[in-house]
């Protein structure tokens, strides 16, 4: 990984870190230029057929879920009292900001208006849209998050008062983000119960919300360990937990995975009985249904299975990163390879390669924050001033 | 709030409780049936030659630009079309002339559902369902975000992608403007074939049953619009089944708002269980903390209480014995001192 080294900064500009980050974001910034100047039809394929493509399959719909790790961790740790798992918190919760301001920035690109996004809350509200409630959840969980990694940062400015105030509200704050995670998730999920006629009757199903629900938790877990994987070996030197703790605290994170997957693999196959659609696996659809619940959620389970019964790390991050890569998967084949499943091949939709380029960036950018705030904030480390206050 | 939209709010009876207060008869088992009098246009696709005066017409009332291909220019059919931002009706051909059986065309345009899914899925209530049945939009709150489009089942929205600034979803308004006047929408009007009328849609489901009912050879026993998805303000016939004009047929009665944002009712669920249920679980985690500290604190102390109950045993032995020695030194010392004396005695 090329953030291996999280001093590289310090050795001037131009490390190949900097470079790189430097023109995926600049051919980004460029993009978005184009695209705020002439319109969304000079950036992306999408259509009237396709209203909707990756930078909301991705950047929303699987931001969203992949940004999960935040609200699973936290409420493990302070609600449900994992205490072990505390070293954790505060990575996964910058990731969860980071993750859900990557998903505002998003939709600020895909909107058409995007100046009107306070709209619903200031000018008209539309209460009956899933939309309604998904952007008014998501606005503020997202200031719950930015509330919850404020300790880092008063920590690190040295302001005492304001960082035992926030300590505490984390029952609060931990409570609130889960009621919002819960009803945000799966709505997300209920937006397209619309649809009955436009996605594939194999990802469409009347449980749509749990599923989403659901594998969002399974990605939020993976996440935290793929996140692990990566800041572990960038910010070796800043771990005050043993080798054997660190271990001990994935191998946790790989049960969990494996008794969620386990519970969504079963929310599907419920799904399919009750809409009783065990014939369409047999089409072409359901072998790429099949390609989705085997390849990403069976196998990564009895991976995470075997990683945690033989303790091998290796397992569990291979099977936390099948995972990810299957809910994000999950969140493409609903929104567009199995969305618009019917209608005639020229009119199907596939991303412009700058609307990939846009969503990398996207992702470049909250890598490069993330570095940037990790090196000098309290995150992967407990504050010397203020042990054991959160 | 406008008349209209409590009555169509009221009607989708979904979950909206939790964030509008004029929703409360959300939930019961009343049913809207829609706007009394409202009109739609009937569109009989066994008359329609596909000679596309409609487009033109809908252009030339609507103030957009004039169709590029020549009406009558067969060309065009050779692939699919969808409405867009400067046509809001398109002509398909969807079978070829064989033999004795003419082509088949079908006339697409917002539909103007009688609950439609567009308005509801709308999270600024853009769209209202008037009662003289269009859909009409406000582009004035519009963000862009294009959740109508998805949600229609007709594929009827177009939007503007290539406007940066204020791009808005265009579709067929019903020519709102016209019917107000007295007026019939453009389409109808220019129909040279009598393939689409317009009128009270009561008076037009009667029209096309009498038509299914006079020649039941031409037709397919179906009137489109009728129920699907509770209903559309076009209605349809033809003479092929409807699926071959790529409709979905057979699908439900109920309403996609009603099918599609019925979760939303579990919402005001979340907020209201979950943090009483959080508070319990946390008080759970916490009395179980709570009760090892107690037990553990009460395990010291009887340890501590053992000890000293020990060390008091071992004291009061440690008492006895030193008492004993005590008594039995001075019974030596006594002896000895007698011996001594009887030894050495007066003599």
């Amino acid at each position: 990984m090329s953030v291996a080294t999280a001093d590289g900064g310090r050795n001037g500009i131009f490390t190949p870190f900097n470079l790189v980050t430097g023109v995926i974001l600049l051919g980004g910034a460029i993009i978005l230029t184009i695209r705020f100047t002439t319109g969304l039809a000079s950036t992306t394929n999408l259509s009237n057929t396709n209203p909707w493509g990756l930078w909301i399959g991705f950047d929303v719909m699987a931001g969203v879920a992949l940004a999960a790790g935040g609200f699973v961790i936290s409420s493990a740790v302070f609600l449900f009292g994992m205490k072990e798992y505390q070293s954790v918190v505060r990575p996964a919760l910058l990731t969860g900001f980071l993750g859900y301001a990557l998903v505002v920035l998003g939709l600020l690109a895909d909107l058409g208006r995007p100046w009107r996004l306070p709209f619903p809350f200031i000018k008209q509200a539309g209460p009956t849209s899933p939309l309604f409630e998904v952007s008014l959840c998501v606005a503020l969980y997202l200031t719950v998050l930015f509330i919850e990694t404020t300790p880092a940062v008063f920590e690190w400015l040295g302001l005492k008062w304001w960082r035992q105030l926030v300590g505490k509200l984390t029952i609060v704050l931990t409570m609130f983000g889960l009621i919002l995670s819960t009803m945000h998730q799966s709505t997300l999920g209920a937006m397209y119960m619309v649809t009955p006629t436009k996605l594939h009757p194999l990802w469409y199903s009347s449980q749509i919300p749990v599923q989403f629900f659901i594998s969002a938790i399974a990605a939020g877990i993976s996440m935290i360990i793929v996140e692990g994987w990566v800041s572990h070996s960038a910010f070796h030197h800043q771990a005050q937990i043993s080798d054997e703790e660190f271990r001990n605290i994935n191998f946790g994170l790989a049960k969990g995975g494996a008794v969620v997957l386990v519970t969504y693999l079963a929310v599907k196959v419920v799904a399919l009985s009750l809409e009783n659609e065990w014939r369409l696996l047999a089409t072409s659809w359901g072998a790429w249904y099949l390609v989705e619940l085997i390849g990403f959620v069976v196998a990564p389970c009895i991976l995470f299975v075997v990683a945690y019964r033989e303790r091998r790390l290796g397992l569990a991050r291979l099977a936390a990163a099948m995972t990810v890569l299957g809910v994000v998967l999950n969140r493409f084949n609903v929104t567009f390879i199995a969305f618009n499943w019917q209608v005639p091949q020229e009119m199907r939709y596939a991303p412009a390669w700058t609307e990939v380029w846009v969503t990398v960036s996207l992702i470049t950018f909250a890598v490069v924050v993330f570095r940037w705030v990790a090196t000098r904030m309290p995150i992967m480390y407990d504050h010397p001033d203020y042990p054991a206050l959160h | 709030m406008s008349m209209s939209r409590r009555g169509f709010v009221g009607a989708l009876a979904v979950g909206a409780g939790a964030f509008s207060s004029d929703t409360a008869d959300a939930g019961t088992i009343e049913h809207f049936e829609g706007y009394p009098d409202r009109y739609g246009l009937l569109h009989d696709t066994t008359l329609c030659v596909g000679c596309r005066s409609c487009e033109v017409a809908c252009a030339k009332v609507n103030a957009l630009p004039k169709p590029k291909q020549k009406a009558g220019d067969l060309d065009i059919f050779e692939s699919v079309r969808r409405t867009t931002t400067t046509a809001y009706t398109v002509v398909n051909r969807y079978q070829e002339a064989d033999g004795e059986t003419p082509p088949v065309y079908r006339k697409l345009q917002c539909m103007h559902c009688n609950e439609p899914c567009c308005a509801a899925v709308c999270l600024v209530h853009a769209f209202t369902k008037t009662p003289e049945g269009p859909i009409l939009y406000d582009p004035e709150v519009c963000i862009g975000c294009r959740y109508c489009i998805m949600a229609c089942p007709y594929y009827a929205l177009a939007y503007d992608y290539d406007n940066p600034i204020d791009p808005q979803v265009l579709r067929c308004t019903m020519c709102y403007s016209r019917i107000r006047d007295g007026l019939n929408p453009g389409c109808a009007d220019a129909c040279p074939a009598g393939a689409i009328t317009f009128g009270r849609r009561d008076d037009l489901l009667k029209v096309a049953r009498d038509r299914i009912r006079k020649f039941p050879d031409r037709y397919i026993n179906h009137v489109f619009g009728e129920y699907e998805f509770g209903g559309t303000s076009w209605l349809m016939l033809a003479g092929v089944p409807f699926r071959e004009l790529d409709l979905h047929d057979g699908v439900t009665h109920e309403s996609l708002p009603a099918i599609g944002t019925s979760y939303l009712s579990v919402v005001p669920l979340i907020v209201t269980i979950y943090p009483g249920l959080l508070a319990a679980f946390y008080a759970f985690t916490k009395r179980k903390d709570t009760l090892a500290k107690r037990e553990l604190e009460a395990a010291l102390a009887q340890a501590r209480e053992d000890a000293q109950e020990e060390m008091k045993v071992g004291l009061s032995k440690a008492a006895e014995k030193a008492k004993k020695d005590k008594e039995r030194a001075v019974e030596t010392a006594v002896k000895k001192a007698l011996a001594e004396q009887g030894e050495g005695g007066p003599s």
